[in-house]
């Protein structure tokens, strides 16, 4: 429990309405998609970054823990109250500032939802491309602290590709710039790529100024099924050879496919081993070669069907498939493990394969699916956790495939993060002496580890 | 007999909830509140709670159980289907169980059980009549969404009429041999208060021949009592029509509200298996109609010189059942009629069985949105398929000070029809 005194003055700073203790308020601020619950003492919701700043000077007074929050949709817990105190909400600060379009440059705050504030640039013709597949409800807040990425990065990059500047109240309470309006800035260190990916344990974000692109005029989808794996790895590495990047390469394995035979009424042909989803955008002239060019690449690799998008419509039922994949998982098991491993591209077969032997050792059933495109896969180990020795059974195979996914040269996270959930793996990934080197930054900036305690790093 | 499941039986569905958050992109109670306690994701959690006993029925608890729509809109997009109207629902009736009717915003109890309530009615301010209002039965709906003491009074309410449809019209209006015959479930929106839409569906089922059922005995469907928590309410409403429906013969129950159409095809399915023969025989108006190939009979008609221009909203207990195409192929179809699709059509008009008794400022908000699609669209008119729509999308547009009129397609289908 925390002491009224405290409560007082944070009622004080942000209203007495933005203080919230009742347990009902406490509960729906307590998990996020890691479906892990850890209950806050009180949840706050400030309005401006002047009160974020006095929150955190009155906390490191008091040493109450703060764990900032966007929309909670967040994959390895970064924004779970895992050792009670305040839980920092960020969505009262949802304001689109400044759309510049002289020079393609916007302003937000960090409360605004990732697919509003696309919705808001496109409607002058402006283009903001990360696309995580949570736009719909993710806060940009939580895009930056995440370093989110979605299927178009593999031509457009990823969140922190695009932004400019940050305003940031730091740990013990001062309220600093990063970067800046301009497309070039070299002055001091880069804190704004510091920042990207930091997970909320560095800064809390109060404002950030990204960049934008021309809307390219249109886009073409098309959904290729292959007899295997291997041809449809195959066929990524040659379209990129072929000096084609598409905005996205998405692709589903042979147990994906087999989850969407079963759960939904798609028509898929029994000979499909692998499927990938091709979208190119650009001038509208342009993309009718370019999806001449790429049926023509793919052609001798195995091509069960190609099925080409010519409207809107059509395009929406092929993203359908794509989109019924989650679901449809639920039904072959009721709990899914979600890693999102990321191999180099040519690894992607190769990282299939080695999964597989691991589905087979383990006996656990792993469904792979994501974005080929830059290799990253999402390796979903689906167990009915209720049965005994599952669980461990997961927790095995999924170190298993993060070991063999840095032995090919990858990472374990592409895009989620690691929180809580990745936090006892990082020493397979990071030196010793890298890890350190993060621990005293964290440790010169926030002295009373305050902000966010206990993510990223193993047990501290 | 019938009974509603317990919050208890819900268990499973609640352990679906993932915590994914999709639901925040599609709640308009959250839409407009931005609270994650408004939202059904943290409803779910809260009920979950309740079932462990990790959390009293306090205010903060009641008011988030309060702050929803039951629109299933969150359903609709849920990716694990995961029923959060029914299990808000059902927690409403546990709340009620527990602590009395009356929690939910005194309105429902009182309005419920007291009789002297009628004395209060000629205070309400120019809302109903107090002397028609007294033709409403004590468990219509329209009592529930409509508390009349309780409701604000710069609420734009139609106006009671003096005869209810149902006692205008014999139990049968005999059509064309070899037609189908159809029981017309009329809901209290349409007895009470758009008698005309009654009026209007008789015509468009008279100019194909079909045999029309009214008995007088059907009550109330029981949606509005649902969102109230009143279990005893409901499950005698739903006996009350179980007799009504297996007294006649008939090939189909004909509906014009999607409240009651949700209410007869969703809700009673689940309340004992005597209800089940009934499921497939529910078809809301324009389903049958376009069926009927009635919309080929609309588009075979002059077209008019100078059309007026509709637009449609979707109510939320017809698109999160699937129906959202045959509305607007009759709409369409219609010769006087230039069809314009708005923006979000498909979301809630902010009504929501009692909701916007207890909270007319965020329905309002909600509300706002939606008038604010129609202006867009640059149409006269609005048309939709329900009546708790209707009133309260004419109250949004006057709100926002704009012209449309809200209408029920059915009154633009009788304009062309003969008499
Ligand atoms: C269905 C689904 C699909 C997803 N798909 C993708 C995907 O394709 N790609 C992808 O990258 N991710 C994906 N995610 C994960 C998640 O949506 C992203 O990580 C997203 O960026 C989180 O945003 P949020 O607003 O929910 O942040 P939260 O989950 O609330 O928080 C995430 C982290 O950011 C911190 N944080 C939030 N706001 C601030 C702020 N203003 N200042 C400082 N720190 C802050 C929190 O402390 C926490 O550490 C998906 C999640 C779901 C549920
Ligand atoms: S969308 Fe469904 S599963 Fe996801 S949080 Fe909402 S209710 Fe739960
Ligand atoms: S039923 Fe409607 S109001 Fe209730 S939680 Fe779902 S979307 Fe929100």
């Amino acid at each position: 429990m925390l002491n009224t005194e405290f409560i007082a003055k944070l009622r004080e700073i942000v209203g007495k309405e933005h203080v919230e203790t009742d347990k009902a308020d406490l509960i729906c601020y307590s998990y996020d998609a890691t479906q892990r619950k850890f209950l806050p003492d009180v949840v706050v919701h400030p309005g401006t970054p002047q009160e974020i700043s006095r929150i955190m000077q009155l906390v490191n007074e008091h040493k109450i823990p703060v764990f900032p929050r966007g929309a909670g949709s967040g994959f390895t817990g970064g924004s779970l109250p895992t050792k009670g105190g305040m839980v920092l909400v960020m969505t009262r600060l949802d304001r689109i500032l400044e759309i510049d379009e002289e020079n393609l440059v916007a302003t937000v705050e960090p409360g605004v939802v990732t697919e509003q504030f696309q919705q808001a640039v496109e409607k002058v013709g402006l283009f903001y491309p990360p696309d995580p597949a949570s736009l719909k409800f993710s806060t940009l807040g939580g895009n930056v602290a995440e370093c989110a990425g979605g299927p178009r990065c593999v031509k457009y990059g990823v969140t922190k590709d695009y932004i400019l500047g940050l305003e940031v109240v730091t740990p013990t309470g001062d309220i600093i710039k990063t970067g800046g309006q301009t497309m070039k800035g070299v002055v001091g260190y880069d804190l704004t790529k510091l920042m990207c990916g930091s997970e909320g344990t560095l800064a809390v974000i109060t404002k950030i100024i990204i960049k934008l692109l021309p809307l390219p005029e249109a886009k073409k989808t098309m959904l290729i099924l292959f007899d295997s794996i291997d041809g449809a790895a195959q066929a990524v590495s040659a379209i990129i050879r072929g000096k084609i990047i598409p905005t996205t390469l998405e692709f589903m394995d042979g147990r994906t496919i087999d989850c969407v035979r079963q759960a939904t009424d798609l028509q898929v042909p029994d000979d499909a081993q692998a499927v990938l989803i091709i979208e190119v955008d650009g001038d509208r002239e342009f993309l009718a070669k370019q999806v001449g060019k790429i049926s023509e690449i793919i052609k001798p690799l195995g091509v069960v069907e190609t099925r080409v998008a010519e409207t809107p419509e059509e395009s929406e039922a092929l993203w359908q498939i794509r989109r019924s994949v989650s679901a449809s998982l639920r039904k072959v098991n009721p709990d899914k493990f979600n890693e999102d491993i990321c191999v180099p591209r040519s690894k992607v077969p190769e990282m299939i394969r080695k999964i597989d032997v691991i589905a087979d050792r383990y006996d656990v059933p792993i469904v792979n699916f994501g974005h080929a495109g830059d290799g990253n896969i999402h390796v979903n180990v689906m167990i009915d956790s209720k049965i005994p020795g599952e669980q461990e059974k997961a927790d095995k195979a999924i170190k298993e495939v993060f070991r063999e996914a840095l032995a090919l040269g990858g990472t374990m996270s592409g895009e989620h993060g690691v929180g809580i959930m990745k936090a006892p793996f990082i020493s397979m990934e990071l030196t010793k002496t890298a890890i350190d080197y993060m621990k005293t930054i964290k440790k010169a900036l926030d002295p009373n580890n305050i902000l966010n305690p206990g993510k990223i790093f193993p047990s501290d | 007999m019938a009974k509603l499941k317990n919050l208890e039986d819900f268990r499973d569905e609640i352990d679906q909830c993932v915590k994914c958050g999709c639901c925040r992109a599609h709640c308009p109670v959250f839409g407009a509140e931005k609270h994650e306690g408004r939202v059904a994701r943290g409803k779910i959690a809260l009920a979950d709670a309740l079932l462990s006993d990790d959390v009293e029925m306090e205010d903060r608890f009641l008011l988030d159980m309060s702050q929803c729509l039951l629109c299933g809109s969150c359903y609709a997009q849920c990716p694990n289907k995961v029923h959060t109207e029914d299990i808000v629902a059902a927690t409403r009736r546990e709340i009620a169980g527990r602590k009395g009717l009356s929690t939910f915003g005194k309105g429902v109890g009182i309005v419920l059980k007291n009789q002297g309530l009628m004395n209060l009615l000629a205070k309400g301010g120019g809302v109903f009549s107090k002397l028609l209002f007294k033709k409403v039965p004590d468990q219509s709906g329209l009592r529930l969404r409509f508390p009349a003491p309780f409701i604000s009074s710069d609420r734009t309410l139609p106006p009671l009429t003096a005869k209810p449809f149902r006692e205008r019209h014999a139990e049968i209006i005999p059509g064309d041999t070899g037609k189908p015959t159809v029981l017309f479930f009329t809901g209290c929106g349409i007895n009470y208060m758009y008698p005309d839409s009654g009026e209007a569906l008789l015509k468009a089922l008279k100019f194909i021949g079909v045999t029309v059922l009214i008995p007088k005995a059907q009550v109330c469907c029981g949606v509005p009592a649902v969102s109230a928590g009143a279990a005893n309410t409901v499950e005698s409403l739903a006996e009350e029509n179980l007799a009504v429906f297996k007294q006649h013969n008939y090939d189909y129950i004909i509906t014009a509200c999607a409240s009651c159409h949700s209410g007869l095809s969703q809700i009673y399915p689940g309340m004992g298996e005597e209800f089940n023969e009934y499921r497939d025989k529910i078809k809301d108006i324009f389903v049958f109609l376009v069926e009927q190939g009635f919309a080929e009979k609309l588009a075979a008609l002059p077209k008019v010189e100078k059309p007026i221009r509709v637009t449609y909203h979707d109510p939320c207990h017809l698109r999160n059942h699937g129906i959202s195409k045959e509305p607007r192929e009759i709409l369409k179809a219609l010769p006087q009629v230039d069809y314009v699709e708005m923006e979000a059509a498909g979301t809630c008009c902010g009504l929501g069985g009692t909701y916007s008794v207890y909270h007319y400022d965020t329905s309002k908000k909600i509300g706002a949105k939606k008038a604010g699609f129609i202006q867009e669209s640059g149409a006269e008119l609005v048309a939709t398929d329900c009546p708790g729509c209707i009133l309260q999308l004419q109250d949004s547009i006057n709100h926002a000070g704009g012209r449309q009129r809200a209408v029920h397609i059915l009154d633009l289908v009788a304009e062309v029809l003969p008499d």
